[in-house]
């Protein structure tokens, strides 16, 4: 086999079974070890540094948040005062919402793992446009700060929805809030743009749209969500500051505004942002269930044309939020009708990732984990949405925890949970190192049963009637308050504990393999950490994404799958049975041996030299 | 801890309900309510567990023995048109029947009986102020039992939200317009009502209560209210105002702080202002406190408190002074 796929080349990244030889000269192909210093990290252009810098930064937001959330949680421990005044509470919960949705959720998949992985499954050395992707990130760092600066002044205490007329006569920093919301959705929409650019013109030669990997459909439906739907916002968040700045009546009645057309736009953007901070999850979803099943994905098609299906619905059902605003019953009946549309394409996805296991051969990894535990989560938050959906329901639950239950479920369970998948999947990616599985088993675990405890008993709470962003409660609701508080931090703790050791890993020599999953997409081609330069050769595409489990083989002392030729041909020398693939000449020369290790090679790459000719894009 | 043990003889409080999920059914709405809200709990709970089995049982049958066994999973088909219709079309049916069912619910809950009796209610930080037929006002919302009640709401300030829970309806009480909202309670009693929509520091604490009289107990109420008013001693009329117009909300009476200063010995106490100046509290900065509040506000406090100007009538105003001077 002569295969020309620069995916095979071989890249040296220190030695697997004793500790590497100090050699920096033989890693230092890898994008983590290329270029050094801390400049070279902030104005890299390279998507993987990026995707590392936004992880970083988009965690730190997490933290802060989780900090404000467990702050909420032990206030409402007790009824009447805990630990702060009401005031603080507003503005704590007004800062863990604006954090978590701006900050976190909303880059969370697309801009960590979608920039990672994204040009990597295409094949493609980086997105369409480096420098609008390092702005984009730069966008984020100044958004942030503003979001700070709030906090610094008189953080900001309208709730993340900013409602008017509260929001344009409450004494707080509301300009720089909002106005660091808005250079967020700027950030958003660079980030959307150059996703829909480089799935459209960087595909490899035999990637028709139904080979790409579902995680690149999710993130073009998100991407055309987040470039159409964020200006909404942007242009909305400023007429607000133009209000409060210049006193003009846009939204504030006693300036002559209305106060519900700002209801309107927040949720033309904010609703279909929710479908940006969900549909990634999808798309990760659908790439560990095949892979930890050994079995190609059920409905393909199906899975793919429903994000789409999911996006474009999404932008016609924003009045579902407002059937208690005073909104005419005729505007309320067609948002809840299009709402339960949704339902259908979501509905699709579940049970098409349900037969996927259906005479699988299931493992339970951790990233496998997370997925079945977001199943279990995503549908409770799915379920409890029709009853937000239906009209005369949602009159009593609105604005009550059972909201507060239904969105944390679907953000928190869904988003978070499947982020978390994802990160473990290409944890070993990302960093080159494989982490304690028995303590990610269990941290998933705590995680799992933290988030239950937290949000269940909203729902219970919420349909009693208790209402959200209540500083103080009626004392009958005390038991099902401190029932949620008590998850809230077993659920802090099951982060904590992640956070642990996956950062442990780091201190360790890189010892992940290239196919640590015996995954089929095109990132697994490359060694772990992949080179600076991902391919040098754009690969050919022979097959389906999930295609090929069967030519991929274990090998034990890898920790990684090998391709079944090069596993024969490798056997009897070990120093030979991690070569993924052949090397090239040159780059041997240059590197010693028994400091090689590279990337299996999986059998959709080796285009050129096996006899069956790239199928056409179907 | 200690505001709230001193206010929870005044909280109101549900009454015990005989169903795990909701609060007692106290309308004819919350009737209709109940079962489609127990149907979806129903198709929810079904769901759940059928999912949750069909992976338990996917994963016990199908689990993968070591990674080293290479096991590939056995070839079956990767679609199947029919099934992924059967699995879109069944459920599209049910939402669309839940989505007719929640519809005549909702037209229901927008549509009042023309012959509702109708209350006025404002809403303002941080205070519900019902206004009856007879231009009484009160701070608890009186109704007679078996009767349709239509409420028309408007806000002074920020956005505001009626709800009561036992009656399974919310609204929004828009600054700048009316919207409406109506219930036909079944069972006299007492029932908690909610500020819904965020509205600042006293959010949490603009409660009030619906009081369902039994027949006849309503218009006895509305007189006895009424003759009351006009002929109490200024200093209980203020502490009745005090109790009614919100401003037990924001000033304590006995010295504790919450948003605004407590009243108790606030007559002729010396008060920093927020531009520094000194004065101390007489009646006419009482009154303009309560007309103008953001003019000269006591140093460390936000400017929080809405504006009572022509809200209340001299014979109130006064009420209030004299109230607050007997607070030593």
């Amino acid at each position: 086999m002569t295969s020309t796929t620069a995916a095979m080349d071989s890249s040296p990244t220190g030695e697997r079974s004793a500790p590497p030889p100090s050699s920096d000269g033989a890693r230092s192909d890898s994008y983590l070890t290329h270029d050094r210093g801390f400049a070279s990290w902030i104005f890299t252009l390279d998507h993987k540094r990026i995707g590392i810098m936004y992880l970083i930064g988009v965690m730190t937001a997490f933290l802060l948040g989780g900090v404000f959330a467990l702050l909420i949680r032990t206030e409402l421990f007790f009824p009447g005062r805990t630990l702060m005044d009401a005031q603080t509470y507003n503005q704590l919960f007004t800062l863990h919402g604006a954090i978590m949705v701006f900050l976190v959720i909303i880059p969370g998949i697309p801009a960590i793992l979608g920039n990672f992985v994204l040009p990597m499954q295409l094949g493609a050395k980086d997105v369409a446009f480096p420098r609008l992707n390092l702005t984009s990130f730069h966008l984020w760092v100044l958004g942030a700060l503003f979001l700070v600066l709030s906090m610094v002044l008189s953080a900001v205490d309208t709730g993340w929805t900013f409602y008017t007329p509260y929001s344009t006569t409450t004494s707080t920093a509301v300009i720089p809030a909002t106005f660091g919301a808005f250079i967020l959705g700027f950030s958003s929409i660079f980030t959307g743009l150059n996703f829909i650019v480089t799935i459209h013109k960087l595909r490899p030669p035999g990637m028709g749209w139904y080979r790409m990997p579902l995680f690149l459909w999710s993130l073009y439906a998100t991407a055309v969500i987040q470039v159409l739907a964020t200006p909404v916002l942007g242009i909305t968040l400023l007429l607000l500051i133009a209000e409060r700045l210049f006193q003009i009546g846009i939204f504030d009645p006693a300036l002559g505004g209305d106060p519900v057309l700002y209801q309107h736009f927040f949720w033309f953007y904010s609703h279909p942002a929710v479908y940006i901070m969900i549909v990634p999850a999808f798309g990760v979803i659908s790439e560990i269930i095949p892979v930890f099943s050994r079995k190609r994905i059920f409905g393909y098609k199906f899975i793919a044309l429903s994000s789409v299906a999911i996006a474009i619905l999404g932008f016609f059902v924003w009045g579902h939020h407002m059937f208690t605003s005073g909104q005419s019953i005729l505007a309320g009946t067609l948002f809840s009708a299009l709402t339960f549309l949704i339902a259908i394409p979501t509905a699709i996805k579940v049970f098409n990732w349900i037969a996927t296991m259906y005479k699988a051969r299931i493992h339970l990894d951790t990233p496998m984990l997370y997925a079945l535990a977001f199943l279990w989560v995503f549908t409770i938050g799915g379920l409890t949405g029709i009853f937000l959906g239906t009209m005369s329901i949602d009159v009593h639950l609105h604005d009550t925890y059972f909201v507060v239950a239904h969105f944390h479920y679907v953000m928190m369970g869904g988003s978070i949970t499947a982020f978390l998948g994802g990160l473990h999947y290409w944890w070993p990616k990302l960093f080159g190192r494989r982490y304690d599985e028995k303590l990610a088993r269990i941290a998933t675990g705590v995680v799992f049963v933290g988030l239950n405890l937290t949000f269940f008993p909203q729902f219970i709470l919420g349909a009693r009637g208790m209402p959200r962003r209540y500083y103080d409660y009626l004392p009958e609701f005390t038991h099902l308050h401190q029932l949620s508080s008590v998850g809230a931090f077993i659920l802090g703790a099951g982060f904590v504990m992640t956070t642990v050791y996956l950062i442990a890993t780091l201190r360790r020599p890189i010892d992940a393999a290239a196919n640590p999953w015996g995954a089929s997409t095109l990132e697994w081609t490359l060694p772990s950490p992949p080179p600076y330069y991902n391919f040098h050769e754009a690969p050919i595409v022979t097959a389906g994404p999930y295609d090929g489990y069967e030519d991929l083989v274990y090998v034990e002392e890898l920790h990684g799958y090998v391709r079944r030729s090069e596993e024969k041909q490798s056997s009897g020398d070990p120093g030979r049975a991690i070569e993924g693939g052949p090397r090239s000449s040159a780059r041997e020369s240059l590197e010693p041996p028994q400091a090689e290790r590279a990337g299996a090679d999986p059998a959709r790459t080796d285009g050129a030299s096996e006899t069956s000719k790239p199928e056409e894009e179907a | 801890m200690i505001t709230y043990l001193l206010l929870a003889d005044a909280l109101p409080k549900s009454p015990q309900s005989s169903t795990f999920w909701l609060p007692k059914a106290g309308s004819l709405s919350a009737g209709q309510f109940d079962w489609l809200y127990d149907f979806l709990t129903i198709l929810s709970i079904v769901s759940v567990v059928g999912i949750a089995a069909a992976i338990v049982y996917l994963v016990v049958k199908y689990r993968a023995g070591s990674r080293a066994a290479n096991e590939i999973a056995d070839k079956t088909p990767d679609h199947n048109t029919t099934l992924e219709l059967t699995w879109s079309i069944i459920p599209l049916f049910i939402v669309m029947a839940i989505f007719v069912w929640g519809f005549k619910g909702y037209l229901d809950l927008r549509t009042p009986p023309k012959d509702a009796l109708e209350v006025n209610v404002t809403g303002q930080k941080w205070n519900w102020s019902f206004t009856y037929s007879n231009g009484m006002s009160d701070n608890a919302l009186h109704v007679p039992v078996n009767t349709p009640v239509r409420l028309v709401l408007t806000s002074v300030d920020v956005i505001h939200s009626l709800y009561i829970p036992a009656f399974r309806i919310k609204m929004d009480a828009v600054p700048g317009r009316y919207t409406e909202m109506w219930f036909q309670s079944t069972e006299a009693g007492e029932y908690p009502i909610f500020c819904a929509e965020y509205c600042g520091a006293g959010h949490s604490r603009m409660l009030s209560r619906v009081v369902v009289h039994e027949p006849g107990g309503y218009e006895n109420w509305l007189s006895e209210q009424q003759k009351k008013m006009s002929s109490m001693p200024l200093p209980e009329l203020g502490a009745q105002l005090y109790q009614k117009q919100g401003c037990k909300t924001c000033h304590s009476i006995d010295g504790s702080r919450l948003v605004g200063p407590s009243w108790k010995g606030l007559f002729g106490r010396k008060e920093t202002m927020s531009d520094g100046t000194v004065i101390a509290v007489d009646a006419n900065y009482i009154r303009e406190s309560i007309t103008e509040p953001q003019k000269r506000i006591v140093s460390s406090f936000a400017p929080a408190m809405p504006t009572y100007q022509g809200k209340l009538t001299d014979r109130e105003l006064t009420a209030l002074i004299e109230y607050i001077k007997t607070l030593k």
